[in-house]
């Protein structure tokens, strides 16, 4: 971006942002809207307290046992709709539906199926990345050049050696791109849930701080998920960089 | 016709042939369109012969067929009289796009075949580095595909194919996908393969020169439903300047006389 024949960083942007809620802040026009600097100093306040820490810790395990749990089950599932028709045709739809439908709605039946705890949490979070990474790896899959296959059939590969030498690696980018895009639904599912059980991890905070309209507070962790968020993203992206040297020159 | 077949074997093989590759009845359907009826032929050992006919004859699918990646709906393939229904050792695949493994470097892609055998990587590595010098592309071994031109991966193809040691060799349109120059360069480094290694060359193409400069046999598939309509044996001399060899006048009398065959099928 340039202004002025300027060239303007990047993050410029979030700076002029930054100062203009700082501004809507001071002028004190809605107490739901404290000070940027406020909200700057809750953050440092908050990451220091037991509650925050455990919350996170809660969190954070709820997120990475769902996750792990959707990519386990995920990129299997994708690579077997990718290849065999009967499984395709039986399950694409089901994943399309849930690929699209709002799933937030369906917290509550977690709830009742799994309780007020952290295993409706982990499956909020499973449900709600589990099928970009299907969708995606399927598509990965049904990508790879028929010749590559051929090839590997006709230089005597077992089953095996097919599947884990050539599948898995040519729909990589693929399978990538939908762990990603699992990722930030997966941040949703966490949060999403935790506000719906809300006793438990970050729900159970936002509750207090929300409640008590302790507004610097509520904006600092929301401003902590965001970056969270934004953080994961970022990582997977980079290493998705370090795969797309061969995806851009697949045939 | 029955009568027919018992006629025709006689002369096309002749008795001293030894025969490598047997196909004997080979019929396949794509659901309504017939691609090959009732294909018999022999592929004599250490002889390059060449399927040639305009497209939709089949000549790609009988290949793979020989191959073992596409099966038959009736007839046999033998291997040194042993019937085959699967890929094995003692045949090599080339293909018409190169099906090189795009995450890997061209040593690991040469040594894959080698790899897939579970064959130590010292030994694999050693075979595949000798195969890519074969083929000209020593100091090539740490590039990926997409760093070499389209002439460069299809050497990465053959030198995959040879590094099998596999008895046939078997070119899908190898050189359909690379440029003009690239091609017959590739031509003449095939004709010298073919003098160096003791190996059995059957070569899909539809160019009537490519046929002609390389074949020591050529079988003329016609389409729909693809059969084999004539077979040619060009008599050229190859042992000096391959570059000699365009304009020899039997080969060029060889590339007239198929033109007039093919002819109707254009038009």
């Amino acid at each position: 971006m340039t202004l002025f024949g300027y060239r303007v960083p990047m993050m410029a942007s979030l700076l002029v942002w930054c100062l203009a809620w700082e501004i809507v802040g001071r002028l004190d026009l809605v107490f739901l809207l404290p000070p940027f600097s406020d909200v700057l100093r809750a953050v440092v306040g908050l990451v220091q307290t037991p509650s925050w820490q455990g919350a996170t810790l809660t969190t954070l395990r709820a997120f990475v046992t769902g996750m792990t749990l959707a990519i386990v089950i995920g990129v299997p599932l994708g690579v077997l709709m990718g290849r065999v028709r009967v499984a395709d045709d039986l399950l694409g739809m089901w994943v399309n539906i849930f690929s699209s439908a709002p799933l937030s709605a369906l917290v509550p039946v977690l709830m009742i199926l799994f309780g007020f705890g952290e295993r409706t949490i982990v499956a909020a979070v499973f449900l709600f990345a589990i099928w970009i990474i299907v969708l995606d790896t399927r598509a990965g899959v049904r990508h790879i050049s028929p010749s590559l296959i051929e090839m590997a059939r006709s230089y005597g590969a077992t089953r095996r050696a097919l599947y884990a030498k050539i599948i898995l690696w040519a729909a990589l980018p693929e399978i990538l791109a939908g762990i990603r895009l699992g990722l930030i639904r997966g941040v949703k599912g966490v949060v999403i849930g935790q506000l719906l059980v809300s006793i438990i991890g970050y729900g159970a905070l936002f509750e207090t701080f929300s409640r008590n309209f302790r507004m610097a507070e509520f904006w600092a962790l929301t401003i902590i998920l965001f970056a969270f968020a934004l953080l994961i993203a970022e990582l997977i992206e980079r290493a998705e960089a370090k795969v797309e040297y061969y995806a851009g020159a697949r045939q | 016709m029955r009568t027919a077949v018992l006629r025709k074997e006689p002369s096309t093989i002749p008795a001293a042939v030894d025969t490598i590759v047997g196909v004997r009845g080979i019929s396949k359907n794509y659901g309504n369109v017939e691609a090959l009826r009732g294909i018999d032929l022999d592929f004599p050992r250490g002889k390059l012969t060449s399927l040639l006919g305009p497209s939709g004859c089949g000549k790609t699918t009988l290949l793979k067929i020989i191959a073992g990646l596409i099966e038959a709906d009736a007839g046999t393939v033998t291997i040194d009289g042993k019937v085959v229904r699967a890929p094995g050792p003692e045949r090599a695949f080339v293909f018409q796009d190169f099906a090189l493994m795009p995450w890997a470097t061209a040593l690991r892609n040469v040594a894959f075949g080698l790899e897939l055998r579970g064959r130590a990587r010292t030994e694999r590595e050693e075979i595949a580095r000798h195969y890519l010098s074969e083929v000209g592309l020593a100091g090539f071994e740490d590039k990926y595909p997409h760093e070499l031109s389209g002439g460069m991966r299809q050497r990465v193809g053959l030198a995959r194919a040879l590094s099998v040691d596999a008895d046939v060799l078997l070119l899908d349109e190898p050189f359909s996908a690379v440029d003009e120059q690239n091609r017959r360069k590739f031509q003449e480094d095939l004709i010298r393969l073919r003098a160096t290694q003791n190996k059995t060359f059957i070569f899909v193409t539809h160019s009537i020169e490519e046929a002609v400069y390389i074949s020591d046999r050529i079988v003329l598939l016609s389409p729909r439903p693809g059969r084999v309509s004539q077979i040619i044996e060009p008599d050229i001399d190859r042992s000096g300047d391959p570059e000699r060899i365009h304009r020899d006048k039997h080969y060029l009398d060889t590339v007239d006389e198929i033109w007039q065959g093919l002819r109707q099928y254009v038009e």
